[in-house]
């Protein structure tokens, strides 16, 4: 582990000029990855800017009706606030189905969105890897990939993104709000994580120099037909094989919207319009969910290990399709799958 | 014997459980000594080839960087490989830390950075560059079949039962042949503890350590023989210790670190590993098993043929008890077992919970589901129309064996007869329910174990044996036998334990402690009992006087005469005028001749229910069972904490656990908690324990067989049975996860790329 500074920020400008001055350092806010990754000298700081005194935390509605979340709120706070819980209770289910109560009690919004791929071979600086070491090759491709991508991969990297909390962002269509230092901008969350193509070791398109503020949830909130549901190893505290998040709007048993995001299988949360448009006008049922998942997983490819997870993921997008359709989206406490 | 609150038998909550809770209970990372300096071990990044160079300049000039050991700076070592070998040693040359630049495995401890601060020697470990000349090291234990061999020099002779009749012959006429391959993957112990030493360097040149081992004197020894120290110039403790299941039998290298880097500096330094270092240690080996079966139509069998290959170190021949069950449990007349090894470049295995036992007893127990289905008879009937009072393997008998009353008792809570024979017959809502049993079977051991009782005038009594308590309740059945023998309440007892300066016990490990250092504790005691009546006997007007040691009882404090409970003397009384504690110490040693003429087990039966939901994989124990017939239970409640520990180990061994190696890089990957999976709470459902009565008449005093281990053995047998019970589906290599269930139900073409 890296021998490293550490400075508070007292605001989101004096972040930003601190982020700006030291080229080797890190923003830190709960530190469930950063310091995991620094202990194993996957990443290296030599300087810690703790952003948790920074006035972030906070939801506040905004004025087209959706939700602003500040960055530092935690993972439970959010998971369990009575406005996300009523409204977007989509991101409340995706939030609960990762990881555990003592990590989500730490974890920030914010860092939810940043935190890196668990790619073994990205943990394991004995090994090649294209992300952590660029032009290293990557350890996964002919290794063990059973957590790896099976969408959007690239010769390169074929890492996916860990993210639940993400996938439902995703499905919502929220927008992450950024300060930097030529000001701030929104990025889509469709734009936020990237593809790895040749440079696997930028995950989103967040600059080094700039920090998340906010996620915006819009006011369409899928609070009747919604489900997330994950699929993994154990039936808790483990990453996703593959998850789903599925959200309709039905009138008379047709669908008038559908939204679909699928976690575990690619380098970002994945969407595809073209499925989600081939749902309006269809009656929910299994027929219309089935052609969806097919085209969501066309192109997949997987490897040695995870080619399962492209049938996998059929049957978890029709499953999750269902749910929602039925108005009995997944428990993420009891774990008997409806 | 009295019937005490606090005696044996009594459901008492653990004596050290405050002390625990409260923080007050230290472990060996929390021992602290003026000017402690701090070791951090640097592991090879190949796994195998020769250290070429090392260049530690950077790491030196890190403030605060004190010293970095590695093989060409260390301090003079013995090389004879002989001087590392310690009490649970397999046949072979045991690994020498920082002896010479060679490289055995991937993870290997090649230099040691010290540190005034842990997170200097930390980052000054990150900082040390070794230039390797790597060779292409073999991990891939199924590209070494054809080299598997029998090990030369046996752990123990009696885990290679010879062969008894014409297995070959007998299985070609018979009218049933069940013939199938088992797999178990590598898996590592974590306990939740990560192993550490704190190497006290005491003025005088002595060395004190506190050290994460199940057992001190073990510890003790080796540092002794490896550092050439004199005896008394060590002492080695181990008063607390966060769970080892068999990582803490063998002296692990921190400890050698520690103690090193203290002599070479003359300066207290501790050692602690990372999680991922957790997975440079002994671990249960991976096994490839066949298992054929012969039986007749009703399903009586005919012949058992068990081959197991198992891998091992490329220097030690570690060898477990894998194949000797099936030779030994079921009656049949024609049986051959055999257990091989192959090599790896990997550290040698470690025994784990129920070595050999855990992973052998799942195939055997998963072939006679295959044969229950096979002839048609109930899984649980077929293991009752095979039933054996003797042990097959050696024509013995068996000197308790209440099995029948597991299976019994066992089906009765679980609900057995509810189950409907066929697969994929039982389903509820979406779910596919299986219903599965399996036998457990493990060794009640006894081995020589020293013990030493003392009474003080006021009445304390104090327990002293080197034994540990791995979280296991040693403190507690040591207090409660202590309690019981001198009729004192739990709190007049103090047991002294993981010290190598107390009399001396073997490891804690094979389920032995409870029967043997439970048995010293009992005959040091009973030296105080007679001492005590001596003294009783000497008081004038002595109700006791002539009376015999065997016609009394000692309870509340009290010695009576059983017959007669009007003659009886308060303890108090007896040790009136007393100025100098009374002692006993004992060496307790088996009864040979009962070893020779009896086998000794503990026997269970497990039942489990998974519930599935066939379209996703996922895959829920719902409940087990545990049946378990261990002689005389000391303490119903610690006994059930072991059997729910090792029922979870069954659901991990069944479902979740694997540690993967990358055979390109000869490396385990999977080296965290993360992605090492144990089972969670959501994986745990109802696990129902029930000690069915067994009398145990000659093994050991207390009547006691152990219940650390049988827990495991059968469990994850009973859940893979289950699984096929509910879909049809036989996975053969564990663990059973999605993509081995989902790919069995459909053709392979259906989700390939
Ligand atoms: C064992 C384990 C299991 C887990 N399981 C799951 C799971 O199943 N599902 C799941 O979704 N997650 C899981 N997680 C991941 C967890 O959700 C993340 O670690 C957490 O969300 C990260 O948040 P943090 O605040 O702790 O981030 P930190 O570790 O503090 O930071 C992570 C990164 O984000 C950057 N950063 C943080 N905040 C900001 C900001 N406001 N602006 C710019 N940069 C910022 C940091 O510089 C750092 O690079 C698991 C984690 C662990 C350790
Ligand atoms: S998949 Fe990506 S993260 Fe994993 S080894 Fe390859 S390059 Fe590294």
């Amino acid at each position: 582990m890296i021998d490293f500074d550490y400075v508070r920020a007292s605001d989101v400008g004096d972040a930003l000029s601190q982020i700006t001055k030291h080229q080797a350092a890190k923003f830190i806010a709960g530190g469930t990855n950063l310091i995991d990754l620094m202990k194993e000298n996957v990443e290296q700081p030599t300087r810690l800017i703790d952003i948790t005194g920074l006035p972030l935390n906070e939801i506040q509605e905004t004025q087209t009706g959706g939700l602003k979340i500040g960055a530092l709120v935690p993972n439970s706070d959010l998971a369990y606030d009575q406005r996300i819980t009523r409204r977007y209770p989509l991101l409340a289910s995706a939030i609960l189905a990762g990881a555990s109560p003592q990590l989500r009690n730490m974890a920030s919004t914010g860092g939810n969105l940043l935190q890196r791929t668990r790619c073994l071979y990205f943990y394991d600086t004995a090994t090649p890897c294209n992300k952590r070491r660029p032009g290293s090759g990557c350890g996964a491709a002919e290794g063990f990939n059973r957590m790896n991508a099976i969408l959007g991969w690239s010769e390169s990297c074929i890492a996916v993104h860990p993210s639940d909390m993400c996938v439902a962002l995703s499905a919502l269509e929220a927008v992450v709000h950024v300060a930097g230092p030529k000001g701030e901008r929104a990025i889509k969350s469709a734009d936020f994580h990237r593809l790895p193509g040749d440079t696997p070791e930028i995950d989103t398109n967040l600059a080094r120099d700039e920090i998340i503020t906010a996620i915006e949830l819009p006011s369409e909130d899928f609070s009747r037909n919604y489900s997330y549901l994950k699929i993994r190893d154990r039936l808790s505290y483990a990453f996703a094989l593959v998850s789903v998040a599925a959200a309709l709007k039905i009138e008379a048993g047709a669908i008038k919207s559908a939204r679909l995001a699928l976690g575990g299988v690619a380098h970002k949360p994945w969407r595809a319009p073209d499925a989600e448009q081939g749902l309006v006008g269809e009656q929910a049922g299994r027929k219309a969910f089935c052609e969806a998942a097919d085209i969501i997983l066309q192109g997949a490819v997987g490897f040695a290990h995870n080619r399962f997870k492209i049938e996998l993921a059929r049957r978890a997008i029709v499953r999750a399709l269902e749910q929602a359709a039925a108005g009995t989206p997944q428990s993420q406490s009891v774990k008997v799958i409806v | 014997m009295s019937v005490g609150t606090n005696g044996i038998g009594k459901p008492v909550s653990r004596i050290d459980g405050p002390a625990k809770v409260t923080g007050r209970a230290k472990y060996a990372a929390e021992f602290s000594a003026p000017d402690l300096a701090y070791g951090f071990v640097v592991s090879s990044a190949v796994a195998k080839g020769r250290i070429k160079s090392i260049d530690r300049s950077a790491a030196l000039a890190v403030p605060g960087v004190i010293e970095v050991f590695a093989h060409d700076n260390r301090p003079s070592l013995p090389s004879s490989h002989e001087k590392y070998t310690d009490q649970v040693a397999a046949p072979g040359s045991p690994f020498r830390p920082l002896y010479d630049g060679e490289i055995l495995f991937s993870g290997q401890p090649v230099a040691l950075v010290v540190a005034e601060e842990l997170e200097a020697a930390r980052f000054a470990a990150s900082l040390i560059d070794i230039n390797y000349e790597t060779q292409e090291a073999v991990t891939d234990l199924d590209t070494q079949i054809d080299k598997a061999f029998e090990p030369p020099e046996k752990r123990a002779p009696e885990w290679n039962p010879s062969p008894r009749g014409d297995v070959d012959s007998a299985l070609s006429r018979g009218p049933n042949l069940i013939r199938k391959e088992y797999r178990t993957p590598v898996e590592h112990h974590n306990p939740m503890e990560t192993f550490a030493s704190t190497a006290v360097w005491e003025n005088d040149g002595r060395l004190t350590v506190y050290d994460k081992t199940q057992g001190a004197p073990n510890c003790h020894e080796y540092l002794c023989n490896v550092f050439g120290l004199a005896k008394e110039k060590v002492r080695v403790l181990s008063p607390y210790v966060g769970g080892a299941f068999g990582a803490g039998l063998r002296p692990n290298y921190q400890l050698f670190m520690a103690a090193l880097a203290a002599i070479g500096l003359k300066r207290s330094v501790r050692v602690t590993l990372t999680r991922q270092q957790m997975f440079t240690l002994g671990y249960r080996p991976q096994t490839l098993q066949t298992l054929t079966l012969g039986a007749e139509n009703d399903g009586r069998l005919v012949a058992v043929k068990h081959d197991a290959i198992a891998n091992t170190s490329r220097f030690e021949d570690y060898q477990e008890p894998t194949v000797v069950w099936s030779g030994a449990l079921y009656p049949c007349d024609h049986s051959t077992v055999t257990s091989r090894l192959a090599r790896l470049d990997l550290f040698t295995p470690c025994d784990m919970r129920a070595p050999g036992g855990a992973v052998g007893m799942y195939a055997l127990e998963s072939a006679m589901d295959e044969l229950s289905y096979a002839v048609g008879v109930d899984p649980l009937e077929l293991r009752l129309k095979n039933y054996s009072e003797t042990d097959q393997n050696y024509g013995k008998p068996i000197s308790s064996k209440a099995l029948r009353d597991c299976y019994l008792q066992g089906a009765e809570r679980f609900g057995w007869s509810k189950r409907r024979p066929e697969p994929r017959s039982m389903r509820e809502a979406r779910e596919l329910i299986g219903y599965g049993m399996a036998t457990g079977i493990w060794e009640a051991f006894r081995v020589p174990t020293s013990a030493r009782a003392i009474l003080a005038p006021d009445g304390t009594l104090e327990i002293a044996c080197a034994t540990a308590d791995i979280g296991t309740g040693t403190y507690t059945i040591l207090a409660q036998i202590g309690a019981e023998m001198l009729g004192l309440p739990l709190d007049k007892v103090i047991v002294k334990i993981g010290d190598s300066d107390l009399p001396s016990a073997p490891v804690e490990g094979g389920s032995w402690t409870a029967a043997s250092a439970g048995s010293a504790v009992m005959e040091a005691c009973d030296g105080l009992r007679k001492e005590l009546l001596k003294r009783a006997g000497a008081v004038s007007n002595a109700p006791l006087r002539g009376v015999d040691l065997a016609d009394l009882t000692w309870v509340d404090g009290e010695i009576r005469m059983t017959s007669d409970p009007s003659r009886a003397m308060p303890l108090s009384e007896a040790l009136l005028g007393l100025n100098e504690p009374i002692t006993s110490e004992v060496s307790s040693t088996p009864d040979e001749r009962v070893l020779q003429d009896y086998s000794h087990y503990a026997h269970s039966a497990v039942f489990a229910e998974v519930r599935l939901d066939e379209e996703l994989g996922m895959l829920r124990v719902a409940r087990v069972v545990s049946a378990v017939a261990a002689g005389r239970i000391l303490n119903p409640k610690t006994a059930r904490s072991q059997i729910l520990g090792a029922v979870v180990g069954g659901i991990g061994m069944a479902l979740h656990e694997e540690t993967v190696i990358d055979h390109r890089y000869g490396r385990f990957m999977n080296h965290n908690l993360a992605e090492y999976h144990v089972p969670v709470h959501a994986d745990v459902h109802a696990i129902d324990v029930i000690f069915v009565d067994e009398q145990e008449p000659r093994l050991n005093p207390l009547g006691v067989k152990g219940v650390g281990e049988i827990g495991i053995v059968g469990t994850a047998a009973a859940i893979a049975n289950a699984v096929f019970h509910a879909t049809g589906v036989r996975v053969r290599d564990l663990p059973i996860t999605i993509d081995k269930l989902l790919a069995l139900r459909q053709p392979t073409n259906n989700h390939a790329a």
